[in-house]
Parts: structure tokens; C-alpha cells; sequence
């Protein structure tokens, strides 16, 4: 038991700001964005177990997808894809406003990601609403309901951080160009979505 | 709890016939039986040295997240409690493996109870892991360079690799399973055109690693008792550190060994044959290693080092009727035979819990500021030692024989021997009275222990035992590389530690 962790919360709380070495013998370091990436490259075994599976089934069915399974409509989750994979840039333009100390630029740009990932998540509910197949009709659209749906997890996890980010830029001086851990974290974490997203969507739609 | 369920499996063992428990509790035994002591006893304790050990031996105050890892900590009981609770609702009887079809026609809700309880485990190991990577290389204090931190802290570091890149696509596979448990899909189901080997390729790409996670953590634990005890520089410290790595790595490339009587094709069970074989060779530089760190030094034989020569000698027969095992002839006539169950027996209780307890013996009073009792500690090993071989050697012939895994009823000729394996059993779970008795009586009255009461010299003995908050009172010093014992005449390599000490305590 690390005697410690009992002090911790205060000192967590102030995490954002220089943290105080008051009786400490020095400030925590801080090391959350290595973190950050560390829990990404797990995040990304879980995607990489998943696809694996699919791509073995592929292998393994003399057609692919199974007959009987109906087309896949491109038309929506084609531009799903394009508002996805833009919506990064925006979000990109929130970090560099942050950067030069724009809160309100960071807000504005944010705010649009927010409204892009919602519209994303609205769209694949739409997909899933129109599509003429269950999970349970063959290997295929099980995978199918599968994957999306776990990356649509994650971009509802993803969208929440950024109302997060939204929620507490409010307060004054939360964020400043030195100090930005929550803007940057949640960035990372949308460009992964993004990335997930764009082999799945060339693997399940256009393979 | 586990332990407790062996004895039951054993006792059932004891006779021929059904008459203790059903078969369906027996499954539901051995099932549970296995998934506790792997991911609630070998894994956490693993993770609990870790914890402990690492900001001490490196010179850090804390780890690098203290609360996610209280988080990770808390989710243990968690999972705990969830997973015995499933004994209510009938407990999964798969297996640890949970191999489909089995596992989807057998007690649906207690698989799932299990497969959550282990996705909530897991995901606690994860961010465990990612604690201890980024605090060892982060955090250490800084003279320490990579080379100069202590063989434990390399172990971990392998292990930490380990169970980010593969525990993962375990929570992938488990997750599918759920699908095909609860929503009827058919990922794993050969009557919907799912392919259960899938599951196989996906378990064993995390189950294989996972030996060496609960391995790794107790080869680093060896590293350090040993030169200490044994007053001998480690032989072949970075021999010791990149086979760690090495094993690491081939330990992820090597998950369709068990999977040679599945129905792998010829050419990847050669593949995977030569990885497995491959292991033997990081695994056996460490064991010689070892060999070569005691050899000629000045042991003293305390129940430290006891446990950690009875782990040499166990884990050597494991390692060895691994490299047979992975031999495919030799598998496809063993394959769930007692030899399988002989050999991980061996690995893993041979390997980590002896590894477990040489570790407590030595860290204890670094833990509570008290030395445990030896002649309690001893008594120990001796039970320890001899239940340990009389329960699991004999399983080795029975398996050759012909015995299989996994059965309540079994034919009457194996009765003698399964016989010896019960009575090895009950003593070993009598062995643990003594150290029950040990830790209380010591943590009451035992003989206070000064800082550095085995005279080693890595960083965790500068401090104060039990350490204090933020572990150092005064930022440590790195007064030698972490093995240099008896490197000049012994006397001197006494007083210049205990010289040190004294500087220390007069700065702090």
C-alpha cells in the first residue's frame, strides 16, 4: 500500500495548474500524456483483436460476405466517413487556438467537432435503423453490428470528452497555452477514433 | 478460496467414482479453481510487489498515476466478488479456458458473470501496467540509468509490455463470446457458420503471454533475493535484463502451441514448435544464471533463500517437460493428459508462488519494520516443498499413462497414484499454517528490523522500514550498482555499506 495515495487528492486536484512543492520534496511529474498514448496503444490491441477475428472469418468463407447477405448502403456512411475524418482538422484548429491563448477559439472550434461527432453517431443510428439485416443472420453482419458498434462507443466516449472540455473551458484560466492537458488528451483520443475508423470502414464497407 | 476448491477436486480424484461432488460441481470447481488463482492470487501478487517495490527500488515517492492505480487496485475485489458470486446462479464449467461450443451450452449466466468479472480484471491489469511501465521508465531517480535499475524492475517492465499488448485481444475475444452468449450471434458457433478456433487463435493470443506475466514478476523477485543472500554479485546482469525482454517477446508469438491438436495446420505447427522451443533458450540463460550467482557465494540458508533454490529446482521441471510438450508428436499423445497439469503446476506454483514467498521472506521486514521467524519460515518451506512435489510429480506419470484432465471419474488403475497426489495436497494446504502463524506472531512480537537488515544494496533498503510517506526521507542515493556484493574482499564490502548507511541517516 502506497501511503501516499491517501495525501493524493489534494494534490490531483491542482493537476492542471504548476502543482505547489508545499512539503512535498517536489512536485509530482507529470506524465499524463504519456499515458495517454500507452492506454491508446492497448485501446488499439483491443481494435486489432477484433479485426483479426474478421479478417480470419473472411479468410475462411469461400464467399465473402455469405450469400444471402444484403448490399451494403455506402451513400450515408460514406459521408459519416468524410464528417469524421474532417472532423479531426477542426479539432486541430481548437488545439492551435488554445495555444495561442484563444479560449474562445478553442470553444468555437470544439463546439463544431461536438455538433460533427454527434451527426457521425446520428447517421450510423440512421444506418442501423435502415438496414435490412440483424445481428444475428450470418458471421458477416454480426461483425458488422460489432464493429460499429464498439467504434460508435468509442466516439460516444470521444464526444463526451470534448463536452468536457467544453464544460470546464467555462470557468476562466482553466485551460491556458501551457496548460492544456484535458484539450490535448482529448484530441489524441478523437484522431485515434478517426484512425480506428477509417480501417474499418475500408475493411467492412469497401473489402 | 481457490486453494480451498482444490482440495475438493483432490479429494474427489481420491477414489474412482463420483462421491464426493457431481461432475457438473466438479466442473463448476475446477473452473473456478483456475480462474482464481490465475487472475485473483498469481496476477495481483504479482502487481502487489510490483507496487511496492518499484518506486522504492528506482527512488521515487509514488507511482507515476497513484489514483488510477487505486482505481486498478479497487476493481480486483470487484471482479472477486463478482466472479465467486456466480456460484449462485451455477458456476461457469467451461473451464479457465472457456473454450466454445462448451462454454455456450453450459450455464449461460454464470459464463457470463465470468466473462465479466474477468473483463473487469483485466482491464485493473491493464492500467496496472501502464502505472509501472511509465514510473519505471519516467520516474527513476536521476543517476539510475536503464542498466543500473534492479533485475526487477526489468521483469516488470517485460511484463507490463506483455499485458498491455495481449490481455486486450483477450477482453476482444471475450467480448465476442458475450455476443454469441446473450445475443444469439454466432461468432464461435459452428451451427451458424462460426469458427470456435477463432476464440482458440484470440484466447491463447493473450493466455500464452499471460504464463509470463505471472511468471516474469517472480523471475525478477529471484534476481534480487538471490545475490543478496547468496553475498554474490548477480552473474550476468544483462544476460538476466534483455532475456526478460526476449522471453517477452517470443512469449507472444508462440499462443498456437496449445492448439496443436486443434486442427493447426502442418507448416504453422512447425512454426509455432520452433518459437516455443525458442523460449527455452532466454529461460535457460536465467536459470543458469542463477546457478552461477549462488555458486561459490556465501549462502546463507534462510527461508528466503530456501524458497528461492526450491523455486530454481521446480521451475527447472517445469521449463523442461515444457520444452517436451512443445515437441508436437510429443504434445498431440499428452495433449489433456495430468502431464499438461503436472507441467503448469510446475511452472506456476514452482515458478511464482515459491518465487512469491521467497519474496515475502525477504521484503517483509522492509513491509512492517519486522523480521519474520525462521524456524516458522522454515518449517514452512519443508511442508511447502515436499506437499508441492508429492501432489504434482506423480500427475506426470498419470498422464503419461494415459489419464485425462478434467474428469471426476476416472479407470481404477490410476487409483494409487492419485491417491499420493491427494495426500501431497492436504499437505500442502496444512503448509500454509505455519506461515499464517509466522506473519501474525512476527507482525506482534517479531524481532524489529533496521533498515537494511539483510545488508543489500538497492535503493528500497535506504529507507526507513516501513518506509515512510513519500518513501525516502531524503532523496536517495545511488552508492553502487544494485549486485556489487563481495567485489573486493568481504570484510570491506560490509563496512563500506554500512558506512553508507550511516551517511545516509546523518543527511536525513
Amino acid at each position: 500500500m502506497q501511503s501516499s495515495t491517501v495525501e493524493d487528492p489534494k494534490l490531483a486536484l491542482n493537476y492542471h495548474k504548476e502543482v505547489e512543492p508545499e512539503g512535498h520534496h517536489g512536485e509530482h511529474p507529470d506524465h499524463r500524456m504519456l499515458g495517454v498514448i500507452v492506454f491508446l496503444v492497448a485501446e488499439s490491441m483491443i481494435f486489432l483483436g477484433l479485426f483479426g477475428a474478421f479478417l480470419i472469418y473472411r479468410s475462411m468463407m469461400p464467399v465473402w460476405p455469405p450469400e444471402g447477405t444484403p448490399e451494403l448502403e455506402l451513400l450515408v456512411p460514406g459521408i459519416n466517413s468524410i464528417i469524421l475524418i474532417s472532423s479531426s482538422f477542426v479539432m486541430h484548429k481548437g488545439q492551435s487556438a488554445i495555444q495561442k491563448n484563444d479560449v474562445p477559439g478553442l470553444q468555437l472550434w470544439f463546439a463544431i467537432t461536438a455538433a460533427m461527432g454527434a451527426i457521425f453517431l446520428l447517421g450510423q443510428l440512421y444506418e442501423y435503423s435502415h438496414a435490412e439485416f440483424g445481428l444475428t443472420l450470418n458471421v458477416f453482419t454480426s461483425c458488422f453490428y460489432v464493429l460499429t458498434g464498439f467504434h460508435g462507443l468509442h466516439v460516444t466516449l470521444g464526444l463526451l470528452l470534448i463536452l468536457a472540455v467544453l464544460w470546464r473551458s467555462r470557468q476562466p484560466e482553466h485551460y491556458s497555452e501551457t496548460s492544456h492537458f484535458g484539450v490535448e488528451a482529448a484530441e489524441l483520443y478523437w484522431h485515434f477514433v478517426d484512425v480506428v475508423w477509417i480501417i474499418l470502414f475500408v475493411l467492412v464497407y469497401l473489402l | 478460496m481457490g486453494g480451498f476448491l482444490a482440495e475438493i477436486v483432490r479429494t474427489e480424484l481420491a477414489t474412482p467414482d463420483p462421491d464426493l461432488v457431481q461432475p457438473e460441481m466438479y466442473n463448476q470447481m475446477f473452473t473456478m479453481h483456475g480462474t482464481i488463482m490465475l487472475f485473483l492470487w498469481i496476477i495481483p501478487a504479482g502487481a502487489a510487489f510490483a507496487n511496492y517495490l518499484i518506486p522504492l527500488m528506482i527512488g521515487a515517492e509514488d507511482m507515476a498515476f497513484p489514483r488510477l492505480n487505486a482505481v486498478a487496485f479497487w476493481m480486483i475485489p470487484v471482479g472477486g466478488v463478482l466472479l465467486i458470486s456466480s456460484f449462485f446462479v451455477g458456476a461457469p464449467q467451461a473451464g479457465w479456458t472457456s473454450y466454445p461450443p462448451l462454454s455456450l451450452m453450459s450455464g449461460k449466466w454464470g459464463e457470463e458473470i465470468w466473462i465479466m468479472s474477468l473483463l473487469i480484471l483485466g482491464t485493473s491489469s491493464i492500467l496496472g501496467a501502464l502505472n509501472f511501465a511509465i514510473t519505471i521508465l519516467k520516474m527513476r531517480i536521476p543517476e539510475m540509468d536503464l542498466n543500473s535499475m534492479p533485475l526487477f524492475c526489468w521483469s516488470m517492465l517485460a511484463t507490463s509490455a506483455l499485458v498491455l499488448i495481449g490481455t486486450p485481444v483477450l477482453a476482444a475475444a471475450l467480448i465476442l463470446l458475450s455476443f454469441d452468449l446473450i445475443a444469439g450471434t454466432s461468432f464461435f458457433n459452428p451451427v451458424g457458420g462460426g469458427d470456435p478456433i477463432v476464440y482458440q487463435h484470440m484466447f491463447w493470443f493473450y493466455s500464452h503471454p499471460a504464463v509470463y506475466i505471472m511468471v516474469l514478476p517472480f523471475f525478477g523477485v529471484i534476481s534480487e533475493v538471490l545475490p543478496v543472500h547468496a553475498r554474490k554479485p548477480i552473474f550476468g546482469y544483462r544476460a538476466i535484463a534483455y532475456s526478460s525482454l526476449a522471453i517477452a517477446f517470443l512469449g507472444l508469438i508462440v499462443w498456437a502451441h496449445h492448439m496443436f491438436t486443434s486442427g493447426t495446420p502442418g507448416w504453422l505447427r512447425m512454426f509455432f514448435m520452433a518459437t516455443t522451443m525458442l523460449i527455452a533458450v532466454p529461460t535457460g540463460i536465467k536459470i543458469f544464471s542463477w546457478c552461477a550467482t549462488i555458486w561459490g557465494g556465501k549462502i546463507e540458508l534462510n527461508s528466503a533463500m530456501l524458497f528461492g533454490i526450491g523455486f530454481i529446482s521446480s521451475f527447472l521441471i517445469g521449463g523442461l517437460s515444457g520444452v517436451m510438450v512443445a515437441a508436437v508428436p510429443f504434445d498431440i499423445h499428452v495433449h489433456d493428459t495430468y502431464f499438461i497439469v503436472a507441467h503448469f503446476h510446475y511452472v506456476l506454483f514452482g515458478g511464482s508462488v515459491f518465487a512469491l514467498f521467497a519474496g515475502l521472506y525477504h521484503w517483509f521486514s522492509k513491509m512492517t519494520g519486522r523480521m519474520l521467524n525462521e524456524t516458522w519460515g522454515r518449517i514452512h518451506f519443508a511442508l511447502t516443498f515436499i506437499g508441492f512435489n508429492m501432489t504434482f510429480l506423480p500427475m506426470h506419470q498419470l498422464g503419461l499413462l494415459g489419464m485425462n484432465r478434467r474428469i471426476a471419474l476416472y479407470d481404477p488403475q490410476f487409483q494409487s497414484l492419485n491417491i499420493v497426489c491427494t495426500i501431497g495436497s492436504y499437505i500442502l494446504a496444512v503448509s500454509t499454517l505455519p506461515l499464517v502463524i509466522n506473519v501474525l506472531w512476527s507482525l506482534i512480537k517479531g524481532k524489529k528490523a533496521g533498515r537494511n537488515p539483510w545488508r543489500a544494496l538497492t535503493l528500497e533498503w535506504q529507507t526507513t522500514s516501513p518506509p515512510a510517506i513519500e518513501n525516502f526521507e531524503s532523496e536517495p542515493v545511488l552508492w553502487a550498482g544494485p549486485y556489487e556484493y563481495g567485489i573486493d574482499s568481504e570484510n570491506e564490502d560490509e563496512e563500506d555499506v554500512e558506512d553508507m548507511l550511516a551517511e545516509v541517516s546523518a543527511q536525513s
